[in-house]
């Protein structure tokens, strides 16, 4: 697949090409294509100078990362210990069962992809569910599935 | 020269030693399975764990391939602790390579040969040597570690062919439970194929393989 | 402009001054992410709004968490000459109603959460008075701050600014005594000197580990190689634990000034803050935080004109908790996977890049600015023979006051969680406060009295960890607790060694069977002897602790395993497996929202008429039990 290398090499150059910043160059490079392609990830080790092997093992061991299309938008469910026992995890359930995916999945249509995530940090508003940039809290699992309308 | 205790016996060793090559040294058998000399070490099979006591009265358990000698130290090899660690470490690899020959050797010999744990097929143990073996010596760099935790698993980038394999088998060679092996004229690991050899290749490493040389060539 | 001497300072402070106390209302809205989280975006723009229309001559300003989450948005009012009120779970027509309401020289006292007559400038060791006088003030139905049980055994040191500080105006913490102990350690003191003031203080490492930081400072001052490196860790990964990241958004300055003053101790010219990647308004807040020291020249080149230079760079994690140990976070700043290595050599002798490395936590910067202000003597006053100073905690779970504490060491848990925390809601009995994250343990009824600090807990099973406070009540299964912490081990150990890799699995498939009703005699032996192998064999800390969780509430709790592998039953009534959802037909109207939530199509029933659940089509999903209004759903 052909992708846009120049802007791979922007992104690069945004961060001074500097190594210690990888991650941060991976997850620049992922939101634009909104996955990290094949193509980006050999360019981003011709430009580091750093074998394929390497950039590879990073990009399949950090969690923020994907290497296959995501969803339109993000849904983390936060199964942080205070979330947990507060109903967390029926929360997930319910999103799995209504998207038909599994956590770390995206929806046939491309519309969402379903992750979790531990933890956010509102202990306080558990259960919490985040939809790209939008925080939700004191949900259950009604409230839940009334929220994805609103994302198209 | 650096004076340490190692089960009972005073053994000198040199600055910058481990505590494992200071053992093997004088003949001392601590079980390995992620060392090979020629490589960096790894720690992470942690069967070469010893106990160890500094000068200062510290005690703890430490991986002797990694851990440096100091003037008087006191290491034991065999306690009761040790064993009962290595003997647990040999129960969970077991359940994890059930048919593997090396590990179910390595499991008897202490032991070890009904896992209490469900068992799973996997060949390899994942001590990393021949991650190390394509870094360090042939710098071909063409595999890696991939994922984490329990989908760690050794892969060339993609899963495809490895592109930058050079060919030298080295990692066939070092590999402690045969998961890697040359198969045909393929450098295989289970379902994922690194290398299609030319019939050339294959004769070459064939003959290391065979010739148990020390250590694969560079390039 | 260049800060070059402590007249250009002293400007900077006056704008600062004005900013933090105007001629005019100020209202201020708690704007971190727990605020964000409850709508106070909306608040802020809705009063930003009105003041744009010029209804209101007044300051909207924001700032970060003053810790008493549970009612957020929390929305200051400040006047010049009056008392300073705080309102609790305000909207956006709330917040419009009390400006019209402070405008007018009153308050809206059943909306008011506390009011304050002055606050604290730890720094400068002294109060600054909103009023005159404490008398002729209406307000007094209202709490007084000092006396609000929340607060007033609170202790304030790395969360000085947090709450009354707006975090992207390095002029306001300037204005509370920030960069001017900056100012005093370069142009007065000598490296040697710092690290001696913060061994002599006590302070020991805040993320879990307890380190003396002194010692560790010498030891990489000591050490051979160059370049020298100083990091921040801030990739707090404990679930339930934020108290890193509130310091970040609220008061980001002071972990850059402690950075600076580490580097000029130590002898380092480059620094890094690594952020997990899971706290994007903290790296927002860092980033226009770093932008501003270095604009007025307190951070870069020729640092307040005496020469010496320091850098920081900010490093995204990727999602990975096993980069907040040391090792694995130093490798992923080398560009590689987060693997922690062996530490038989120390990371202040070979760390980054195998150069001196000298890393410490968030909160443990953030103390360092007012040690060197106020003294080793008087830091070490506080707390206790052996853990000087205070601690943060997140106090969260079954607990009514969920939020950010802080206090000096030595405090009891009950205190914390019956007098901070207000107790357990909806007439709860208490059951067990874990501590210490996944290398933690719980602590149950009768060790409650335990004082907080980094040797007892530890002696009880538990340990401190990075102070994420997580209070359970009768309602929480200790075995799926167990499970829970040994899910999110598996899900992040690294996977390099094998009793990490191998054991949190097989422990991982032991829970399993056990909350599934497939538990057996000897499991719960099998589960003692794995944490055996694990806090023998593992590499690093996340392994040689991940049983402490599961052997802690197998330790207190062992009544609940054996009645999970046993008799097969729950008692909490949580693990799904071993739960039965029924109908009381007593109780149940007919209304049939269970027949609607249901995803299974398991309850049937008329309208009006007492409805039924079938078990064997039940996925336990517990929606009905959610949905229903009447009680009538049971579970057990």
């Amino acid at each position: 697949m052909e992708i846009n290398v120049s802007k791979v090499d922007g992104v690069i150059d945004s961060f001074g090409g500097d190594l210690s910043q990888l991650i941060g160059i991976l997850q620049d490079i992922q939101s634009h294509f909104n996955y990290l392609p094949r193509e980006a990830l050999v360019r981003v080790s011709e430009k580091l100078e750093i074998p394929i092997s390497q950039v590879y093992s990073v990009a399949t061991f950090f969690k923020a990362f994907s290497l296959k299309p995501r969803g339109r938008h993000q849904i983390n469910v936060c199964l942080g210990t205070a979330c947990h026992v507060r109903g967390g995890p029926r929360i997930l359930g319910k999103l799995e069962r209504d998207l038909k995916v599994e956590a770390g999945g995206t929806t046939e249509d491309l519309r969402f992809t379903l992750d979790s995530v531990r933890c956010l940090g509102c202990c306080s508003l558990g259960p919490v569910v985040v939809i790209d940039n939008d925080t939700y809290g004191r949900l259950n699992q009604e409230k839940v599935a009334k929220l994805l309308d609103q994302y198209e | 020269m650096i004076t340490l205790t190692i089960d009972g016996r005073e053994i000198g060793a040199e600055e910058g030693w481990t505590v494992l090559k200071a053992a093997q040294n004088v003949g001392i058998e601590i079980p390995t399975l992620c060392y090979h000399e020629a490589l960096s070490s790894s720690g992470a099979c942690r069967l070469c764990s010893v106990e160890v006591t500094t000068k200062r009265g510290r005690n703890r358990i430490v991986a002797s391939c990694l851990y440096p000698v100091e003037e008087g130290l006191d290491v034991q090899t065999n306690s009761e602790k040790i064993r009962r660690l290595r003997r647990g470490l040999m129960e969970l690899l077991l359940a994890r390579c059930p048919n593997s020959q090396k590990i179910r050797d390595m499991a008897r010999h202490m032991g070890i040969t009904e896992p209490r744990f469900r068992l799973e097929g996997e060949e390899c143990i994942l001590c990393g040597l021949c991650v190390r073996v394509c870094q360090e010596i042939s710098e071909a760099n063409a595999i890696s570690a991939v994922n984490r935790g329990i989908k760690k698993e050794i892969a060339a980038p993609f899963y495809d062919l490895a592109e930058t394999c050079v060919g030298c088998g080295g990692c066939a060679y070092v590999c402690p439970t045969g998961a890697i092996r040359i198969d045909g004229n393929r450098i295989r690991l289970g379902d994922k194929i690194f290398k299609e050899l030319s019939p050339e290749e294959v004769k070459k490493v064939e003959e290391k393989l065979e010739a148990k040389e020390r250590v694969p060539e560079k390039g | 402009m260049k800060v070059k001497t402590r007249e250009d300072l002293d400007k900077l402070r006056q704008e600062g001054l004005k900013s933090l106390y105007p001629d005019k209302l100020k209202i201020t809205v708690g704007m971190a992410t727990c605020g964000i989280a409850t709508g106070a975006k909306r608040v802020f723009d809705a009063l930003a709004d009105e003041v744009e229309k010029g209804k209101f001559d007044v300051v909207v300003s924001q700032t970060g968490c003053i810790g008493y989450c549970q009612r957020e948005p929390l929305v200051d009012i400040l006047a010049p000459g009056r008392e300073r009120i705080y309102y609790k779970e305000v909207t956006p027509e709330k917040a419009v109603q009390l400006l019209d309401v402070s405008v007018a020289g009153e308050a809206k006292e059943d909306w008011a959460l506390f009011r304050m007559g002055g606050e604290e400038n730890l720094i400068e060791e002294r109060t600054i008075r909103y009023v005159e006088s404490q008398h002729g003030t209406r307000d007094n139905k209202i709490p007084q701050y000092k006396e609000f049980p929340f607060f007033e055994k609170q202790v304030k040191i790395a969360l000085r600014n947090c709450g009354f500080i707006d975090p992207e105006r390095i002029e306001e913490y300037i204005a509370k005594g920030g960069y001017y102990v900056l100012l005093k350690v370069l142009t007065e003191m000598g490296p040697e000197e710092v690290i001696e003031v913060v061994k002599r203080s006590g302070l020991r490492g805040r993320g879990g580990g307890g380190f003396p930081t002194g010692i560790k400072w010498a030891s990489c001052r000591n050490a051979h190689g160059e370049p020298k490196y100083i990091i921040c860790n801030a990739d707090e990964g404990d679930p339930g634990a934020y108290m890193d990241r509130s310091v970040l958004e609220g008061d980001p300055h002071s972990v850059i000034e402690g950075m600076i003053i580490g580097a000029y101790a130590i002898g380092s010219h480059e620094g890094f803050i690594y952020v997990r990647n899971e706290y994007p308004m903290a790296i927002k807040k860092l980033r226009i935080a770093l932008a501003q020291a270095e604009q007025y020249g307190l951070l870069g080149e020729d640092i307040l004109g005496t020469g010496f230079h320091f850098t920081i760079k900010i490093n995204r994690g990727g999602g990975a908790f096993v980069c907040g140990e040391s090792t694995a976070l130093m490798a992923s700043l080398e560009g590689k996977v987060g693997e922690p290595r062996a530490k038989y050599i120390h990371t202040v002798e070979r760390g980054l890049w195998d150069r001196p490395s000298n890393l410490n936590n968030v909160e443990t910067w953030a103390n360092v600015p007012p040690i060197m202000a106020r003294g080793a003597d008087w830091f070490s006053s506080i707390g206790t023979e052996n853990s000087k100073g205070t601690k943060v905690f997140s106090l969260v779970g079954n607990i009514n006051n969920t939020g950010l504490v802080e206090v000096p060491m030595g405090v009891s848990l009950r205190e914390i969680i019956y007098d901070i925390g207000g107790g357990i809601p909806d007439g709860k009995r208490f059951k067990a406060v874990q501590t210490g994250g996944p290398s933690g343990g719980c602590i149950p009824q009768e060790l409650i009295d335990l004082p907080v600090d980094f040797d007892r807990l530890t002696e009880a099973g538990s340990m401190m960890g990075s102070g994420g406070m997580i209070v359970m009540d009768e309602s929480a299964c200790m075995v799926d607790v167990a499970k829970y912490f040994v899910d999110f081990l598996q899900e992040e150990s690294c996977g390099k060694c094998v009793p990490c890799r191998e054991g949190i699995k097989r422990m991982h498939e032991i829970l399993e069977d056990i909350t599934t009703g497939k538990g057996k005699e000897g499991d719960v032996e099998l589960l003692e002897e794995i944490g055996f192998i694990l806090k023998e064999g593992a590499l690093c800390a996340l392994g040689s602790t991940a049983a402490n969780p599961v052997l802690s509430t197998i330790n207190y709790f062992r009544q609940e395993f054996d009645a999970h592998i046993r008799d097969k039953r729950c008692p909490a009534g949580v693990c799904s497996e071993l739960i039965t959802y029924s109908i009381d037909p007593e109780k149940c109207t007919g209304c049939g929202r269970c027949v609607k939530a249901c995803p299974a199509e398991a309850i049937v029933g008329e309208k009006k008429q007492p409805h039924s659940l079938a078990v064997e089509k039940c996925i336990k999903c517990g929606s009905c039990f959610e949905v229903c209004k009447f009680d009538a759903v049971i579970r057990q």
